[in-house]
């Protein structure tokens, strides 16, 4: 890897194999607990003898593999992801991608006049808010949801391609799906689209005495 | 969820769904794609409430159907208009004035492309390339073909759409073109079949192998090597499945095929059937041939009634819904089995993980034409046809600006000359402008390709992609420029949204592609679109990706004038966008009465199709 023989264990992939080697492969949808899908093809790699780049979260070692983790062509792609991303959503809440742009030297207003995916926060349940601006559609929300953990498909796909968007069935508000609150998808969003309604309360500017009266006030008129 | 508003009328009405869903429940999830088909057909649309039905029934999550239901273009989850007209826009039909077609019709009816008129009586949407490019321009009225519609005489056709039929070879097409269905009985008894059944499994396999025959869709792997592959995975049941999903723009000899000589294709799926041992057969078939389902059918119910088709091996036809990348073959499982068309990681390759998990044998429609002629012939013989690396007939599909577009079978390693001649050269005298060559996902050639051999291996060193044996012929004084604009309006509309290069790379290209076709390119558009290029070409996950840039990649080689803005300024017409996917419908506010001065092409000119004539050259 990058020119250093390195030995890891049979059926370690890529990724796995780099990062015990100290080689770092940057990731955005990957995530542990999250069947990997090589979706942001970020992590993409070139091997010796393969005509295309492969995403080191899912692709294996094999004996004798000869993998650049930073070829140019290695860095033209993730430096065109990344400045993509940028001109496509809000990513004010994801440091570690704006950290791997400044590392990839992507910019930010790379491609002007570009059409964003812009859409209102939805603030429907007391557990969540959910802010699709932010959304890179890493899809871990929708598979925690789903097979990945809790089994409860609440929540699914808008559209296609570009216009891609999480949502629910008809898009209906979530007290009214299947949703049981577990806030998993919570726990994997890693851009803050999906941030827990405190938080949120917090950012605007509420003090947590407030919000807790916000709190004590619903009590009291449900005792009613 | 919507129980509670269930009315009476809502509940009697639903009972028709029930029954119209019944034969599938027993599929589960995988019945999901026919159940929103037959809701579709009932209602017009599927409502909130029909979507519960049907995810009850079939034991979906809710969500899943929703899923579904937005992935593909032609399903609907508002009320449409009750007659459906759909205007091809993509290239072949843009070069005959379909942007012209599509805007008469809309203000004919007083509403914009993707709204339905006030009264929900039409729905009038620009439509991906439909797959009649050599009858442009081109509608799918309803479920029929409307075809050589002509403004300005108010002539079209209507109706079963006619097969033109070319070339120097009469082998796969031999039974196409003369305007009506093969019957079993004009095709005959399936005697491939019987002497495949006199060989052993793996001496058909490797009869398969010898002939040297590659898939015809657009990949050109080995077929012997997939069938070789699918015969010795472990796992059962195995399937046999046959990729109708044309919808590569430019593209339409799989259509002749199907709707011309359907038991071939049937007599392909069986041999495969018996080399490989499978015991299942799909035909996935595009969403926009609707007429070709029931000729499919009838075949079937013929093949079923002669013994071909029994209980260990029968074969099911399934119905897209407008989604480009079901064609591709992950994608087009996870559409069988009622999912979003999106495509899978691989390996594992579909040889030991196709459909439902299984070892499944994936052909083209073109590709299993060959099967009964390899197996007549013998390999040895078939081999005589085309070259030694390219081996036996294909089928071009020569469409845009040529005197007499068509199907054209041709043996492998005639030059591009010939067949334009063929096609009897750039029509109205005029000189070759280019040629898009394999398809959207192909590449431009111009004059100096003109005697490139058409193989595979000529083809590569010319760095042509064959493809799906798409030649689109521009003239030149055709401004290649809308025809770019429209390559990144086709790719941004059918990229699955999976993976970001493709997701995001193609929304990119689309709008800097619309800069190029307006002349208003920004400085460093060339730069921007050469990284998105390489980026999707280079990194996405599935064929679509890595091929969405090819053509204009090619074009900024044969053409960098066209895109750095230093090339003269041309303002070219707005390329109309097909239905936003997340978009809402947007009715028409007007409701005025739609009298226009304007000429609606009238029934009155249909063109009987007993009249029609069949045109064979």
């Amino acid at each position: 890897m990058d020119g250093q023989p390195i030995s890891v264990e049979q059926g370690a992939t890529i990724l796995k194999a780099a990062q015990q080697n100290g080689i770092d492969i940057p990731t955005i949808c990957w995530h542990a607990a999250t069947t990997s899908n090589a979706l942001c093809r970020i992590c993409v790699v070139e091997v010796e003898g393969q005509r295309l780049l492969q995403p080191a979260c899912i692709v294996k070692v094999a004996q004798d593999m000869k993998v650049q983790t930073k070829s140019e062509r290695v860095k033209r792609a993730r430096r065109t992801i990344l400045e993509m991303l940028a001109s496509t959503m809000d990513l004010s809440d994801a440091p570690a991608i704006l950290t791997m742009m400044e590392e990839y030297g992507a910019s930010a207003g790379r491609f002007p006049h570009a059409e964003r995916r812009e859409s209102e926060i939805k603030d429907d349940n007391p557990m969540y808010i959910r802010d699709y601006s932010k959304c890179l559609l890493c899809w871990r929300c929708v598979q925690v949801c789903a097979d990945d953990a809790q089994y409860v498909n609440a929540i699914n796909f808008n559209g296609r391609g570009f216009e891609t968007q999480i949502g629910t069935f008809f898009d209906k508000t979530i007290p009214e799906t299947t949703c049981v609150l577990c806030g998993q998808c919570v726990g994997v969003c890693p851009t803050g689209a999906l941030k827990p309604k405190r938080e949120y309360l917090l950012e605007q500017g509420m003090s947590p005495s407030e919000i807790s009266v916000m709190n004590t006030g619903r009590k009291q008129r449900k005792a009613k | 969820m919507s129980d509670t508003d269930t009315s009476p009328s809502l509940s009697a009405s639903l009972a028709s769904l029930q029954s119209a869903i019944e034969p599938y429940l027993p599929l589960g999830r995988s019945g999901l794609m026919p159940a929103l088909h037959a809701a579709q057909q009932i209602y017009g649309w599927i409502s909130e409430p029909v979507a519960t039905e049907i995810a009850k029934s079939l034991r979906v999550p809710l969500a899943d159907v929703h899923g579904v239901i937005e992935f593909y273009s032609m399903f609907y989850n508002e009320p449409m208009g009750k007659k459906f007209v759909r205007v091809c826009t993509d290239q072949a039909c843009a070069l005959k004035g379909a942007d012209g077609l599509l805007n008469h019709l809309c203000a004919h009816h007083e509403i914009k492309p993707g709204q339905t008129t006030p009264d929900g009586g039409t729905t009038i949407e620009a439509s991906p390339c439909l797959g009649l490019c050599e009858q442009a321009p081109a509608i799918l009225y309803g479920d029929e073909a409307e075809t050589n519609v002509n403004l300005k005489s108010g002539l079209y056709e209507l109706g079963r759409p006619r097969s033109i039929v070319g070339g120097s070879l009469r082998m796969l097409t031999v039974n196409c073109g003369n305007g009506s269905t093969t019957s079993l009985k004009e095709y005959g008894e399936y005697a491939a079949l019987k002497k495949a059944r006199e060989m052993k499994r793996e001496d058909v396999i490797n009869e398969v192998k010898a002939s040297g025959l590659v898939g015809r869709g657009g990949a050109a792997f080995p077929m012997g090597v997939k069938w070789e592959g699918t015969s010795k995975a472990e796992g059962s049941p195995k399937y046999v499945i046959c990729n109708a999903d044309e919808s590569e723009p430019g593209t339409f000899k799989d259509r002749i095929l199907l709707l011309d000589d359907p038991h071939r294709i049937i007599e392909g799926m069986t041999i495969a059937a018996y080399a490989i041992g499978a015991s299942k057969g799909f035909i996935y078939i595009r969403g926009e041939y609707p007429y070709i389902v029931p000729v499919l059918e009838n075949a079937l119910d013929e093949a079923r009634g002669a013994g071909y088709l029994t209980e260990d091996f029968d074969i099911e036809i399934r119905v897209g819904a407008g989604a480009y990348i079901c064609g591709e073959e992950t994608a087009l499982f996870e559409s069988i089995e009622g999912k979003r068309g999106f495509p899978r990681v691989k390996p594992p390759f579909p040889t030991t993980f196709g459909v439902f998990g299984k070892p499944t044998a994936i052909n083209n429609v073109e590709t299993l034409c060959n099967v009964p002629l390899i197996v007549s012939m013998g390999a040895a013989e078939y081999r005589k046809i085309g070259t030694e690396k390219s081996p036996g007939p294909k089928l071009f599909c020569v469409s845009g600006d040529v005197t007499r577009p068509g199907v054209y079978e041709v043996p492998f390693g005639v030059t591009l000359r010939e067949l334009l001649d063929m096609a009897g050269g750039v029509a109205d005298k005029k000189n070759l402008g280019a040629v898009l060559f394999g398809g959207a996902a192909g590449a431009f050639a111009t004059s100096a390709h003109l005697d490139v051999k058409l193989t595979f291996e000529d083809l590569r060193a010319a760095g042509l992609p064959l493809g799906s044996g798409v030649v689109m012929v521009f003239d030149e004084t055709r401004d290649m420029r809308d025809a770019f604009a429209r390559l990144g309006h086709f790719f941004a509309h059918e990229s699955c949204g999976k993976c970001y290069p493709c997701q995001m790379g193609t929304q990119r290209q689309m709008e800097i592609l619309n800069r190029v076709a307006a002349g208003e390119t920004l400085e460093g558009d060339l730069a921007r679109l050469q990284d998105v290029g390489w980026t999707m070409t280079d990194a996405s996950l599935c064929g679509l990706g890595q091929t969405a840039a090819s053509a204009v990649l090619s074009a900024i080689k044969l053409w960098p004038e066209m895109f750095d803005g230093s090339g003269k300024k041309q303002v070219a017409k707005k390329v109309i966008r097909t239905k936003a996917r997340s978009g809402k419908k947007i009715v028409a506010k007007k409701s005025k009465p739609k009298v226009k001065a304007g000429k609606k092409p009238s029934k009155k000119a249909v063109v009987k199709k007993s009249a029609r004539k069949t045109t064979r050259r």
